[in-house]
């Protein structure tokens, strides 16, 4: 189809009275574009009519010269078209002096910019695959139950898949839970069997017990799942599911660990778990001689909150004890008990169970540092302690102790399993060199992790979810916590985090409907989160493919696959469109339709350059579209200003940056480049998880060219600015101005 | 089943950070979506926070990527400066109506901010928790979604005055508008009607309100925010001079029978947040934080043990019994319950650690009736089984389990948007 570019200049909000506007109808004239309207409000009904009608008689690329691409979307969107827009407003009369010789020259270049993106970009189209909608959830708990009624309730079909022989998980072990309803003080008695019922009397829900996961493969929407089920008769199951949610739950800490603490030692030190099992069949006794337990002790945060066991807080342990607390006296109300914590930790409208806790007089609470459990006469625990309340180090003889002990997640770290899988083929290979000793060293360190697999998934990337710290394979954003690094698959329940059971049932619901939106996006071939709704994909020209790897390693999301020679294979359903393997290609053969390495160069190859006696340096910026630009945006909704020599592309991601414009760009004249993007590191704020990151990397490989080259390491400059710091963009930008302006004119300028 | 008219229809009231995931999950899903918030825009209370624990990021960020999909997607249609008024009929079948009202500013508007220089009439800010002020006709903040001004009909001389009429270069101003009534039909309701800070001036003792320099911890964020009264920079509010010892009271108000008697449990990691704020800004400043107990569960226990680590940061268990102003000077007045010793802490700002409280739903009729426990917040189960609680409306939390939970409500909402699958 042939290409029919118009475009529209608006001249309202200052953009009239700050520019020449017949003089930009030239630069369009001069880029091949002669139809060219101005008017004075385009966004209002009159000048969406006047596109709207350019359209219908032809025009399929209108370009308008407005406000920022980030207002009126709705305004400018017109059927069957991509609108290229050109940011007038915010990025040059808002922040520029008005009616200026360098502020004409930014606008004029902005809307070249524009003609040429318009001139290669097309809109892109949904690829169509066949999409399976059913539902796998992996872990018949709570949590997994959860997930299982909701996507079932909401029609989706569901495979239940439980490696013990029954359903219930840690639940249904224990007869009284944490009260969720009001008045919060009493503890509640289990709903886990009427789950179960819920569960088994819903014909939408296939529930397979003592069975675990073979093997999957392929992406969402076409997951081939291979199911292994023990028992009476080894069988192997086969099915296609749309998503899947990973619900295995957790595992108490290893108590053997707390010697310390007297476990092991003393038959009266039990873990809460244990006591939980006690409490299930009749009011506590000690352990050693079947008699009942007057005197408890709780020591909380036994291996826990400890650097020397896990450091973090398991969030539940408070209120299982103050549970355990009240049904011990319940049950044998001669007992008394003692809590010895280091912060109770009862937030909301637990506190009123705490309360209800405190108001019995035969429960003792303390704020104490327990130094070791040893053992007197009889067995009976003693509990040595500093710090306490009463201002002084105590011993408590008990009858019975009670540890505390934590939540480990029951997850498989995928992205280590994958290191042990590669440094075991090296081994295999058995090439002499420091590869195969460092394979060798790796083998050894991660041996442990063998037969942990959990998903066995076909993926290149590894064969289970990455985990965070501490092996929670859990979302590493505030805003998004269903965020997952393989789409399609969402970890919820005690797996993510430690949490209580109600806690773990809205998350079971609500990654039950990560998983539906997965499939019902993946249908109409749209993308989830972040790009949501985006319909471009990439396109690999592997004709050209060197298999050098680097985007099956780059992609954050373990999109691609490598057949045996290397290959890429895309999976574009696990696709989440970032560009990030586009800007990994050295061959450059990665584009999508509306955003490529040629589309970007053509932009930046639009922009005039002035010679080198002109004394107008030209520098080009790279924006993260999702932080940066926004942040530009503001800056120019405050009037703030920044140096005119500038000329902003906004990307998907930094890391979507191929090398190739940074070459194209210094070759082309332009004395400096500044990319901005998000934080990197520990507590990164890249939405595509390693974007900024791999610029990092890769501008330190620019930073090297640029010496081969005599030119100053100074003219490219990476910068990463959160969204919020707006007033501290133009700062940058002005001084990255004058740093230019002080090292002098690119040499290649004019060549 | 691809047409989006077949998966239902929902009500999400509030657009917080936990209404705006409702509505985005929900039509992620396919559901239309009616989402009424009370505010000339979205975000609520995290759009007034400087920063997220433990990441330490701006919520700015994920605002701009939820607030794009609801630039983008037809599915939503967003009611501001509206309240929900009434919820008739049962799950898989509610009418609802809805006070719409007036915005005195139409889409015409492009934020130009023309009006903003004729507009004679200034008021306190309330998205600064009125430490500044914006005139009649504001912009709520700088990514406020709709991207329009809003005029405050309280303060505003009306027609009479009019002079913002005529600066308006789009004839996007419309002094005329009345409240209208708009209704709808939807399967289910999701109410995330979020919180409100406590009413610090209520706490006997602590001072709020007799001494500028004496902030509740939302002020806190407003003062750390670039957008806020002091563009980022901590100072004392009497003197703008900067601040050399700051003290943090928690539980202000919290876990106490004669004020709010539950913990809201996000202010121990906030105010350790806080600590970091100002401990970026002045290397040099002393930093005592009066606790109960820290509550800070999961892997928030990392963030807790870094400040822990902080010679600059005392921790000090003991509630606080009263906050003396002693000429410039302010004391706070404890007992540190681990040595049994009185202490006195001076210092130059003091952060009350402020609660939790559920924002007001009586004014929602619904058949059969809101339920709420004795602390105000909306119970699990409702009396009308489509009607869902999410977020803050259900329990205090931080902002990662609102999400969770609108998420999960969505799930939970759904069962109600397949007609041939609701059982009674």
């Amino acid at each position: 189809m042939d290409r029919k570019l118009a475009v529209y200049v608006c001249k309202g909000c200052d953009i009239g009275a700050s520019l020449d506007i017949e003089a930009l109808k030239d630069v369009a004239s001069e880029a091949g574009v002669d139809a060219f309207h101005e008017h004075e409000c385009l966004c209002g009904a009159a000048g969406r009519d006047l596109i709207r009608q350019d359209v219908l008689d032809g025009v399929n690329a209108p370009v308008v010269a407005a406000c920022s691409p980030r207002f009126m979307i709705d305004a400018f969107t017109f059927d069957g078209c991509r609108t290229e827009r050109v940011n007038l407003r915010e990025h040059v009369v808002w922040s520029h002096e008005p009616n200026d010789e360098d502020t004409q020259m930014l606008a004029a270049d902005y809307l070249r910019m524009g003609i040429a993106r318009a001139q290669k970009a097309t809109l892109p189209e949904p690829f169509e695959e066949e999409v399976n909608e059913d539902i796998l959830v992996v872990g018949g708990g709570v949590s997994g139950m959860s997930a299982a009624l909701g996507a079932a309730g909401a029609g989706h079909h569901v495979v239940l898949v439980e490696k013990a022989e029954s359903l219930g998980g840690w639940m249904s072990r224990f007869k009284r839970h944490i009260p969720h309803e009001p008045p919060y003080r009493d503890p509640q008695p289990s709903t886990v069997g009427e789950q179960i019922d819920r569960v088994r009397a819903d014909d939408r829900i296939q529930v397979f017990t003592g069975t675990t996961i073979e093997k999957i493969t392929g992406q969402p929407g076409q997951f081939d799942v291979t199911l292994h089920t023990n028992g009476g008769s080894d069988t192997t199951s086969s099915m296609r599911v749309g998503a899947i949610v990973q619900a295995t739950g957790w595992k108490p800490y290893d108590a053997t660990r707390l010697g310390h603490l007297g476990y092991g030692t003393c038959p009266n030190v039990i873990t809460n778990v244990q006591m939980e099992e006690q409490l299930a069949s009749g009011p506590p006794t000690r352990p050693s001689d079947g008699k009942p337990a007057r005197r408890i002790a709780f020591i909380q945060c036994a291996g826990s909150r400890d650097k020397d066991h896990l450091p973090y807080c398991s969030a539940v342990c408070c209120r299982v004890s103050i549970k355990q607390a009240l049904t011990a006296r319940e049950l044998d109300p001669e007992c008394e008990v003692y809590v010895l914590y280091k912060d109770i930790r009862t937030p909301g409208q637990h506190e009123d169970f705490y309360r209800r806790a405190q108001e019995d007089a035969a429960i003792f609470f303390t704020k104490a540092e327990v130094e070791t459990v040893g053992e007197a006469g009889d067995h009976n625990p003693v509990v040595r302690a500093k710090n306490t309340l009463v201002g002084e180090d105590i011993q408590l003889e008990a009858d019975l102790v009670v540890l505390a002990t934590g939540m480990v997640p029951a997850s498989a770290d995928g992205e280590a399993l994958r290191r042990l899988a590669d440094a075991k083929s090296v081994v295999a290979k058995g090439e002499a060199g420091v590869q195969l000793e460092t394979a060798k060293e790796t083998v050894a360190s991660l041996a442990h992790l063998e037969g942990g697999e959990i998903l066995n998934l076909g993926y290149r990337q590894g064969p289970d979810l990455p985990v965070l710290k501490y092996d929670f394979p859990d979302s590493h954003f505030i805003c998004f916590p269903y965020e997952s690094r393989r789409t399609g698959i969402y970890a919820a329940g005690c797996v993510r985090a430690p949490e209580d059971a109600q806690l773990a049932r809205e998350d079971g619901a609500g990654a039950a409907l990560k998983a539906i939106q997965t499939v019902r996006l993946a249908k109409k071939g749209e993308a989830v989160h972040p790009r949501w709704g985006d319909v471009s994909y990439p396109d690999f020209n592997l004709q050209r493919c060197t298999q050098c790897k680097r985007c099956t390693e780059e992609c954050p999301f373990g999109t691609l696959n490598e057949d045996v020679k290397g290959t890429p294979q895309l999976n574009p359903i696990r696709c989440r469109r970032c560009g990030i393997c586009m800007g990994a290609c050295p061959e450059r053969i990665i584009s999508f339709k509306d955003y490529s390495v040629d589309i970007v160069s053509s932009m930046i190859k639009a922009v005039d350059i002035p010679d080198e006696f002109e004394e107008k340096p030209r520098l080009l910026g790279l924006l993260c579209e999702n932080d940066a630009y926004p942040a530009l945006d503001t800056a120019g909704l405050k009037r703030i200003r920044h140096s005119a020599n500038i000329r902003f592309i906004p990307v998907r991601c930094l890391g979507s940056i191929n090398t190739v414009w940074i070459a194209d760009a210094l070759s082309r004249g332009y004395d400096g480049i500044l990319l901005v993007g998000c934080r990197s590191g520990a507590d990164y704020q890249c939405h595509f998880i390693r974007g900024s990151e791999l610029m990092e990397t890769r501008s330190s490989n620019i930073q090297e060219k640029l010496k081969q080259l005599a030119l100053e390491e100074e003219r490219v400059r990476l910068e990463q600015l959160p969204i919020n710091e707006f007033d501290r963009l133009p700062e940058i930008i002005n001084e990255f101005a004058a740093q230019i302006d002080e090292i002098g004119m690119n040499p290649f300028k004019g060549f | 089943m691809s047409d989006p008219a077949g998966r239902g229809r929902v009500l999400v009231i509030g657009g917080g950070i936990t209404g705006i995931t409702a509505a985005i999950e929900a039509s992620e899903a396919g559901c239309e979506v009616v989402l009424v918030e009370k505010e000339a825009y979205l975000g609520g209370r995290v759009a007034r926070t400087n920063q997220y624990f433990p990441k330490m990021c701006p919520p700015l960020c994920g605002l701009e990527i939820n607030l794009r999909r609801f630039k983008t997607n037809p599915l939503i249609r967003t009611l501001t400066l509206a309240e929900v008024e009434a919820i008739d009929g049962a799950p898989g079948d509610y009418h609802v109506t809805i006070k719409q009202h007036p915005r005195g500013v139409t889409e015409k508007c492009t934020m130009c901010g023309a009006c903003v220089d004729a507009c004679p009439v200034e008021r306190p800010d309330a998205y600064n928790l009125g430490m500044t002020r914006t005139k009649a006709i504001y912009l709520p903040f700088e990514m406020a979604y709709p991207a329009r001004l809003a005029i405050d009909p309280d303060v505003c001389l009306g027609a009479e005055c009019g002079q913002c009429v005529p600066a308006c270069p789009f004839d996007a101003i419309d002094l005329a508008q009345k409240d209208e009534t708009v209704e709808e039909d939807v399967d289910a309701v999701i109410v995330a009607t979020g919180w409100e800070p406590y009413d610090a001036t209520s706490i006997e003792g602590l001072g709020f309100g007799t001494h500028p320099d004496i902030v509740t911890n939302v002020m806190m964020e407003r003062l750390a925010s670039r957008t806020g009264p002091t563009q980022g920079r901590i100072v004392r509010p009497s003197s703008g001079e900067p601040v050399q010892s700051v003290a943090f009271v928690q539980c202000a108000g919290s876990r106490d029978e004669n004020y709010l008697k539950h913990c809201s449990g996000v202010c121990c990691m906030g105010s350790l947040k806080q600590t970091r704020y100002v401990r970026e800004q002045y290397p040099d400043a002393d930093i005592h934080v009066f606790y109960i107990d820290l509550r800070t569960p999961g892997r928030l226990e990392d963030f807790l043990q870094a400040q822990q680590e902080d010679e600059k940061i005392h921790l000090i268990k003991g509630k606080v019994a009263r906050i003396d102003v002693d000429g410039d000077e302010l004391v706070v007045q404890a007992e540190d319950v681990l040595s049994g010793a009185r202490v006195s802490q001076a210092a130059d700002l003091v952060v009350l650690a402020t609660g939790i409280v559920p924002s007001d739903t009586t004014g929602i009729r619904v058949d059969g009736g809101l339920r709420t426990d004795e602390h105000g917040f909306l119970t699990r189960t409702q009396p009308s089984r489509g009607v869902l609680a999410a977020g803050c409306a259900a329990r205090p939390t931080d902002v990662a389990t609102c999400v969770r939970d609108a998420t999960g409500a969505v799930m939970n909402a759904l069962q109600f948007c397949t007609p041939e699958l609701v059982k009674e």
